[in-house]
């Protein structure tokens, strides 16, 4: 299936050190900005009980889950340290700025 | 009958003297000191981080008063002492209090010397001696303006640097072509010169000081050859006097310093002379090991022994953070010395090692200090140094083919090979005490040894004999670090923020070297926590470093829904109020309404996109945020009291409902739970409470660190007070010390235990003055508080929380 991009919105739209969700008919996708202004796309729900990972603190390119401390990395989406298990990410460009996700492999998954 | 011992003057050597002679013979002596300056005895020595911030007054006393209470002295704080009359044994004081003595013992210490060039009358030109002299200085500092410091010795040095600190430049006029002459050789100079100059001071050389400028304030300092440097604040560290001016009116013999004896006694044999102001084998000493030394003999003679003092070696460190030099003995050149060098440049470090007949006879070492105590031993022993010769320089660990391994240099020094230099304890003093009494931390083992107690630079080998003697047992991390992104602990965290007036997050782990470039969830909050309590009003709350629920203000359930709690002020409602709550429910689909445990009503179940328009129709109602999720005030459970109960003494529910209207909004170290209850049959629980009222007929019992959570535990009592404006100001002054103490996440019980329920008791109930200052800064913190969360959403602050930031129909999506 080819990468598509489907544009989601501003990187100013996103707080530094922070997250938004993008809403999709497969679910939740969270969109973080770093301090360094990197952005990343992955799951908005943790593999342990659910929990809204766009409302986690956002620190280095890593997340902290709202509901029970778990810690992703945002570029693999890997459970850091003793926790295990992991959350899908999603291709996510930066153009001056404009943000577009590229939705492949959250329509494989579905299909 | 006991006998009386008059003190003159209340320093280091004194109060050193003293504890030795309470140790010896308590009850021997009934003391009375008489002290010029208005306080307690504080560490000198320990100035020098005061005025840089590292540390704060409270840090560095010696002996509080309770200490003087304890042992029954005297102190007479703010008296100095003008007359000594021999003949009837009496000391009076200028403020006309006197006192006679079976002994009397003179410790003025020294004064600055003052060069009296034109203009060193100007208000802004400072000696460095004492308390007094660093609060002028940081009163002027106040973060900016250039300090011209004149004299580059130790104290010229320790200022600049402190100054620096402070955020003020710093010029340093040296006379002499290098700094700290008396101490380090020319390459150990030029070292520290450049270490100094990488840290923004400015030091000039054979600079000599014509006159200060300036009419009513100091403007600037000229130099003999012409030279204009702008100064707004002239500090002169210049040297010390022996003050001795009040031996020699009374006729005892005087030279530079008061004349003692090896059993430090005066020309007369019942006046004894200790510390700087005394002049012993011709010698004026300005350190404190010397002086710690005969404070020995002189406790042991005053306790009827036969000690004597021999004098003393002395060696110097400097205390400017970053910086390590080590000077002793003799290190001029000469034809009949030898000296052994070590330089590695791309390390800073230089070693000199001076040797006659084999012996070392002075060292100066700078950028590497370790061996400094090794180097000292042998020079005090007079060590033949032969077969060492060819690994002298590399240090101890280097010797008998050990490896590198500073625990083994510390292991292979002798019982008797001194630690602590100050004040004088050795290895097997440390070593045996650890065992006997079974210390386990670095600050036990400070109380009870001394060892490491005062300038502290000897704490690596204290902490190397700790891990040696202790094994495992021993962690010299003994303070948690916040996480894993600093090694440092949270008080230390909270002083180093005040101290180096840091405002914001990156301030912070630039500053305290954190080891994550954005640190991560646990310590954000708690740096955020302490910005917002220690700058109120200046720093600008960081909501990416708060929690979800502090961020959205509602707490996060389950399944990423929210609930909303409302507060009730008192636990007290109305029909009104009611209706909106249902009306808000029936509205928004709420699934679940519940009776919290803390007297309100909770709507569980709510969609974070409605949460604005949840609280912008309780906002139409005159609801506000209940704060369910603050580490921060959350309720204050009332009872009915005297409005209707028939035991009610007082209008618990009245008081419940002024306190939360007066509290609300502040955020404090973990959350903060109030009751009020009207009489001792508790219906409020207010003794399990983090703060209880409990109303009775003559007031208003003030109650703390209760615990009814993880832990359970009743409260204590605070005391008791009669109006209920009172009790409204000792539960903010109370609360206030709690957020400028408490570790983050830290209930009120917990930091109760940790910091002493006398002291707080002393601070909030006894002590007026500290009390008021805690209130007025709570009251001062709460301007900024006290603002509606609920409807700063409602008008739209941090929009982007609530909604998605994009919405992707199945079309797009599947595209
Ligand atoms: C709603 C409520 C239960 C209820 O239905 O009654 C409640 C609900 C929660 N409590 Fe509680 N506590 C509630 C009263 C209490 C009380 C009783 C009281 O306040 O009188 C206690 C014991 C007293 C105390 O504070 O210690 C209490 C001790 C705890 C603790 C243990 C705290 C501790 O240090 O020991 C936690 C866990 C924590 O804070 O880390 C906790 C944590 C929680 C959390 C925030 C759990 C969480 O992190 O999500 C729950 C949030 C639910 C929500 O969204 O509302 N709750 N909780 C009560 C809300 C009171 C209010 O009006 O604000
Ligand atoms: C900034 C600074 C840094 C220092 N750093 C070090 C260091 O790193 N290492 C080190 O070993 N030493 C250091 N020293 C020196 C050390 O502090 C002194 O050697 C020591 O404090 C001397 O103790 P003392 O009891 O003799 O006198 P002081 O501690 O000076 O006490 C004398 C007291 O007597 C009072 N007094 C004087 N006259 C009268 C009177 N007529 N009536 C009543 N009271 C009177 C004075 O107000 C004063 O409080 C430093 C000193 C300063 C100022
Ligand atoms: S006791 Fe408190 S934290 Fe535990 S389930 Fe009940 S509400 Fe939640
Ligand atoms: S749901 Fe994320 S850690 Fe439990």
């Amino acid at each position: 299936m080819s990468q598509e991009f489907v544009a989601i919105g501003h990187i100013d739209d996103i707080p530094v050190r922070g997250a938004r969700c993008v809403r999709t008919a497969h679910g939740k996708i969270a969109v973080f900005r770093t301090a360094t202004d990197e952005v990343f796309a992955i799951d908005d729900h943790c593999p342990h009980k659910g929990g809204p990972l766009s409302d986690g603190i956002v620190h280095g390119n890593a997340v902290t889950c709202p509901l029970h401390n778990w810690v992703f990395s945002l570029e693999s989406g890997e459970a850091q340290g003793a926790d295990e298990g992991r959350v899908r990410t999603f291709a996510i460009r930066n153009v001056d700025g404009a943000l577009s996700i590229s939705l492949a492999s959250l329509t494989e998954a579905a299909e | 009958m006991a006998q009386k011992l008059v003190i003159i003057g209340n320093g280091m050597a004194p109060g050193r003297m003293l504890e030795e002679l309470f140790d010896r013979a308590p009850g021997l002596y009934e003391v009375t000191i008489f002290n010029a300056e208005p306080r307690v005895n504080y560490d000198r020595i320990m100035l020098s981080p005061v005025l840089s911030g590292e540390k704060t007054y409270e840090d560095i006393v010696i002996h509080n008063d309770e200490w003087y209470a304890y042992h029954g002295v005297t102190l007479h704080k703010g008296a100095k002492v003008s007359h000594i009359d021999r003949a009837t044994k009496t000391v009076t004081a200028e403020n006309g209090i006197s006192a006679t003595y079976d002994k009397l013992v003179i410790a003025t210490g020294s004064h600055p010397i003052i060069i009296p060039v034109p203009g060193h009358g100007l208000p802004e030109v400072l000696p460095y001696r004492d308390l007094d002299d660093v609060s002028k200085m940081l009163e002027i500092t106040r973060g900016k303006g250039h300090a011209v410091v004149i004299g580059g010795g130790l104290l010229g040095l320790e200022a600049a640097y402190g100054l620096k600190q402070r955020g003020m430049t710093v010029t340093v006029l040296h006379l002499m072509p290098t700094i700290m002459e008396r101490q380090l050789d020319p390459a150990a100079a030029y070292l520290l010169e450049k270490a100094l100059a990488d840290r923004g001071i400015e030091i000039i050389t054979q600079a000599n000081t014509k006159r200060i400028l300036g009419t009513e304030h100091v403007e600037a300092v000229e130099l003999e050859d012409g030279r204009v440097i702008a100064a707004d604040m002239v500090v002169m560290a210049v040297g010390i006097r022996p003050s001795s001016a009040l031996a020699k009116e009374a006729g005892i013999a005087v030279n530079r310093g008061i004349v003692v004896d090896d059993g430090m006694q005066t020309s007369d044999a019942s006046v004894f002379a200790l510390g700087e102001c005394a002049e012993h084998r011709g010698i004026c000493y300005g350190l404190v090991a010397p002086l710690y030394e005969s404070a020995r003999v002189l406790a042991e003679r005053l306790s009827g022994g036969a000690a004597e003092y021999h004098g003393s070696q002395v060696n110097t460190k400097l205390k400017v953070t970053g910086v390590n030099l080590f000077s002793a003995g003799d290190f001029a050149e000469g034809p009949d010395r030898e000296e052994v060098v070590l330089r590695d440049a791309t390390r800073g470090v230089y070693k000199r090692v001076i040797l006659k007949d084999n012996r070392v006879i002075g060292a100066v070492l700078y950028g590497e200090t370790t061996d400094g105590a090794w180097y000292f031993d042998m020079l005090k022993r007079g060590t033949d140094v032969s077969e060492l010769r060819h690994t002298l320089i590399y240090g101890q660990a280097y010797q008998g083919g050990a490896v590198a391994d500073p625990k083994a240099a510390v292991a292979a020094l002798p019982d008797d090979a001194e630690i602590c230099g100050c004040n004088g304890v050795c290895k097997g003093k440390i070593v045996s005490t650890i065992k006997d009494r079974g210390l386990t931390t670095l600050d036990e083992v400070r109380a009870h040894t001394k060892a490491s107690a005062s300038c502290g630079t000897c704490t690596g080998l204290v902490e190397q004999l700790m891990s040696l003697t202790l094994g495992d047992a021993y962690n010299p991390k003994a303070v948690t670090p916040v996480c894993g992104c600093t090694d440092l602990g949270h008080d230390e965290v909270r002083r180093l923020i005040r101290a180096k007036e840091l405002k914001s997050i990156p301030a912070v782990m630039q500053e305290l070297e954190w080891k994550t470039s954005c640190g991560c969830a646990k310590c954000r909050p708690a740096l955020n926590y302490y910005l917002v309590s220690d700058w109120p009003g200046e720093y600008e709350d960081d909501y990416q470093s708060r929690f979800i629920n502090e961020r959205v203000h509602a707490n996060i359930q389950k399944d990423g829904t929210y609930s909303v709690v409302p507060r009730m002020w008192g636990g007290v409602t109305s029909a009104a109020e009611l209706r909106a709550i249902a009306d808000v429910v029936d509205k928004f689909n709420i699934p679940t309404v519940k009776c919290t445990g803390g007297q309100r009503i909770d709507m569980l179940g709510v969609k974070k996109e409605d949460l604005p328009a949840v609280w912008a129709d309780l906002g139409k109602a005159g609801f506000v945020s209940g704060q369910a999720y603050a580490k921060g005030l959350r309720t204050v459970k009332t009872c009915v009291g005297s409005d209707w109960c028939r035991f009610g003494t007082q209008d618990s529910t009245g008081l419940g409902i002024r306190l939360e209207k007066f509290m609300w909004g502040s955020w404090t170290p973990a959350k903060l739970k109030l009751a009020v209850s009207g009489c001792p049959r508790n219906c409020a629980e207010a003794t399990c409470k983090d703060i209880g009222v409990i109303c009775v007929d003559s007031g208003f019992e003030i109650h703390f660190a209760g615990a009814a959570g993880l832990d359970i535990k009743g409260t204590e009592v605070l005391g008791m007070v009669k109006t209920e404006d009172e009790a409204v100001e000792y539960i903010a002054a109370l609360t206030q010390m709690y957020r400028e103490q408490g570790r983050y996440l830290e209930r009120i019980y917990k930091w109760a235990k940790r910091v002493g329920l006398d002291e707080i008791r002393e601070q909030i109930m006894n002590d007026a003055d500290k009390r008021h200052a805690y209130y007025e800064r709570f009251v001062e913190s709460q301007k900024y508080a006290q603002v509606d969360p609920w409807s700063e959403r409602v008008s739209g602050k941090d929009k982007h929380e609530f909604n998605p930031m994009a919405v992707l129909d199945s079309q797009q999506a599947a595209e």
